[in-house]
């Protein structure tokens, strides 16, 4: 995906108190407020909802209806179908043979393991920079942060060729090149995180003999799963949306692609088969938007916590 | 499901579901699903076993133990997936090289491939569509985030227009540009359209309305649209925080001395959230530089549309030419750092005043 910075990267900050939703003073407010502002807000609103509500209707449409008239007539002549989905998932002919199930799977099968690879092993790392006192743990800290401005399109060429030498296929090639990009900004924000961590209760660990595995097990992994949480659902979509990994690393073919890649391919061969391309298109939206549905609040921290990344 | 008289629901359930094409799909994900849980079952038994192994150490040890098992798999993949890959593009960069296998035998030249990329037409072309699109899509998602952050701090139910402003940053580019092929598809005047910006630009009058994919050069903002589509939400959501956290005494000193309306948005709101504009600006910029999949399922780069991370992909991975690939990566990577630099001072700046 996308854009996009931790609580941390984006100055998000807490309200000030006593200030509620009128708060601030009327000057400001009448400026923009009354009746024309709540038009103004429903009219953005409405042009912003309008484009994915045309697709979510061009998909349930016939195919004759889909090429023949514009979406919008549905309302003066409505006729819904859900076959394309299931000719858009299992169907074959009209290029999408074998339909989009095998790449749904391929979606689900990339951005798992690649989520809690990059999770697991960043969190380690940051455990590590933050509790672990050793030489050069600070040095070693921006240089991991300053290897956030390195473009992941840097490492495609190099990367690519040390897999095929390496004869490295199926998924891992996309699943190691996901954690790699996901290292530096998954370091720093859980770092950010396990650094407030109250000294006291490591100190107190230390001293009671527990090893750093024993710690990072029991004190450092249950506190900082919020944080954990939060980058976890923002890496998922990330990868899960992700076009330019994908497509160098994982192809275009059913052994491997994940959704994005193939509806990239078939926005070209299935411009006539507009019905098709949109219940593929709705297929691959509908994982994202439920995850940002049920999970808004840890939704929108992590896609702020993310906003840096690639 | 509810269906209103005279709706004609056809076929709804006749998704030719049949045993063998379920048995297709499941005989092709359950191996899949399989190579997922083996790998993930495997690499947290190996780790399982390290941190066994290594906490029983004792004495000196524990400490350059402790830091080689957390730290060494991040550091090997930082090392592999970054920093060598950074050096090797740099490298690559001063050659000719054609196509990823064959990187022996070529010709060392020098910056020419930086002076290609910077002389030939087409090239120029792209670097000033690259131009527009970073000054243009965040200067227009900036705005109207601000606009819609002062607007729905207003309303009484601020969350519905919030949710679904916000609600296309969670859909991908991929997604998004098929949404928009749908808005911006082209069908023949005289035919009726299926193209919603055809449509209304038809019912305002002007009958012979382009093919917009095609329609050099404006075809460019049509798809710096979708990114503003995308941005916006963003932008709204961080804004809104940030004026929220105005403190209520400022605003009310500032209305005591007689201070309303624009004036006190332009001389208390604008300013208290200046740091938080310009890195929203900032983000956005960046991630507008390196856009790719807006550009690459919309148009792959054709209609003079291309942009530098497009040209990249497509010099590299489809016209064999890795050498020049590697110069625009370089280019891209040059573009990149002034900004998170700018912007990470900005941030600390930011943290520092309050």
């Amino acid at each position: 995906m996308t854009s996009i910075a931790a609580p941390e990267m984006v100055p998000v900050p807490p309200p000030s108190k006593g200030h509620d939703s009128g708060g601030q003073s009327a000057g400001v407010r009448s400026a923009f407020s009354g009746p024309m502002a709540s038009i103004l807000v429903i009219i953005l609103t409405i042009l912003w909802t309008i484009p994915t509500f045309g697709l979510l209707v061009t998909s349930l449409r016939p195919a004759e209806d889909a090429a023949s008239s514009g979406w919008w007539t549905v309302f003066t002549n409505p006729s819904f179908t859900l076959s394309n989905y299931g000719e858009v998932l299992t169907g074959g002919g009209f290029g999408v043979s074998g339909g989009l199930a095998p790449y749904f799977i391929n979606s689900f099968v990339i951005s798992i393991p690649a989520t809690l690879f990059a999770l697991t092993m960043a969190t380690m790392a940051a455990y590590a920079l933050a509790w672990v006192p050793f030489k050069g743990a600070t040095t070693l800290f921006f240089f991991v942060f300053a290897l956030q401005v390195v473009p992941l399109q840097m490492s495609l060429i190099p990367l690519l060729q040390m897999f095929s030498n390496f004869n490295v296929r199926g998924f891992f090639p996309v699943w190691i090149a996901h954690t790699m990009f996901a290292m530096p900004l998954a370091i720093f924000l859980i770092h950010n995180f396990i650094n407030q961590l109250p000294k006291d209760l490591f100190e107190a660990a230390r001293v009671d003999g527990a090893s750093h595995f024993l710690i990072f097990r029991k004190i450092v992994l249950p506190l900082s799963m919020p944080a954990i949480a939060s980058f976890a659902i923002f890496e998922f979509l990330w990868v899960w949306n992700d076009l330019l990994v994908a497509l160098t690393f994982a192809g275009g073919t059913p052994e491997t692609a994940p959704l994005t890649a193939r509806l990239a391919q078939l926005s070209g061969s299935l411009g006539n088969r507009l019905e098709l391309l949109t219940a593929g298109a709705f297929i691959s939206i509908i994982v994202p938007l439920i995850v940002f549905f049920s999970l808004q609040r840890y939704f929108v921290r992590g896609l702020l916590a993310g906003s840096v990344k690639g | 499901m509810i269906v209103p008289e005279g709706v004609n629901v056809s076929g709804s359930l006749s998704l030719q579901v049949t045993g063998s094409v379920i048995g297709d799909v499941v005989s092709d994900a359950l191996p899949k699903l399989g190579t997922m849980a083996t790998s993930l079952a495997v690499f947290f038994a190996i780790l399982l076993i390290i941190f066994f192994a290594a906490s029983r150490a004792r004495g000196r040890a524990q400490t350059p133990l402790a830091v080689a098992v957390f730290l060494g798999p991040a550091a090997i993949l930082l090392l592999i997936g970054l920093v060598y890959p950074a050096i090797r593009t740099f490298y690559l960069s001063l050659f000719n090289g054609t196509t990823l296998s064959n990187s022996t035998g070529n010709r060392f030249v020098g910056l020419e491939n930086f002076q290609w990329a910077f002389t030939n037409p087409d090239m120029q072309q792209v670097l000033i569509n690259t131009l527009l699109w970073i000054i243009i899509t965040p200067l227009l998602s900036t705005f109207l985030g601000l606009l819609l952050a002062l607007l729905i701090d207003r309303m009484r139910r601020e969350s519905l227009p919030k949710s679904l402003i916000f609600m296309p940053m969670a859909i991908s580019f991929v997604g998004a540009s098929i949404i928009w092929n749908l808005v911006y598809a082209y069908r023949a005047p005289s035919q009726p359209q299926i193209g919603l910006l055809s449509q209304v630009v038809m019912a305002l009058g002007i009958d012979d309305p382009p093919n917009w994919i095609l329609w050099q050069p404006w075809n460019n903002f049509l798809l710096m649209i979708i990114m503003v589509w995308v941005q916006t939400g963003f932008a709204m959501v961080v804004l809104s925080a940030a004026i929220k956290a105005i403190p209520g005494d400022i605003i009310e000193a500032a209305s005591i001395d007689g201070a309303s309306g624009f004036r006190l948005f332009r001389a208390i709101t604008i300013p208290m959230i200046r740091g938080t504009l310009i890195v929203v600006f900032t983000t956005i910029m960046i991630a507008v530089l390196k856009i790719f999949d807006i550009v690459r399922t919309m148009t792959g780069g054709n209609f003079g549309t291309s942009v530098l991370a497009n040209e990249m992909y497509s010099r590299t991975f489809v016209q064999d030419q890795v050498g020049r690939g590697s110069a625009l990566a370089v280019i891209l990577f040059c573009g990149v750092i002034p900004m998170i630099i700018y912007n990470v001072a900005q941030l600390r700046k930011e943290r520092t005043i309050r």
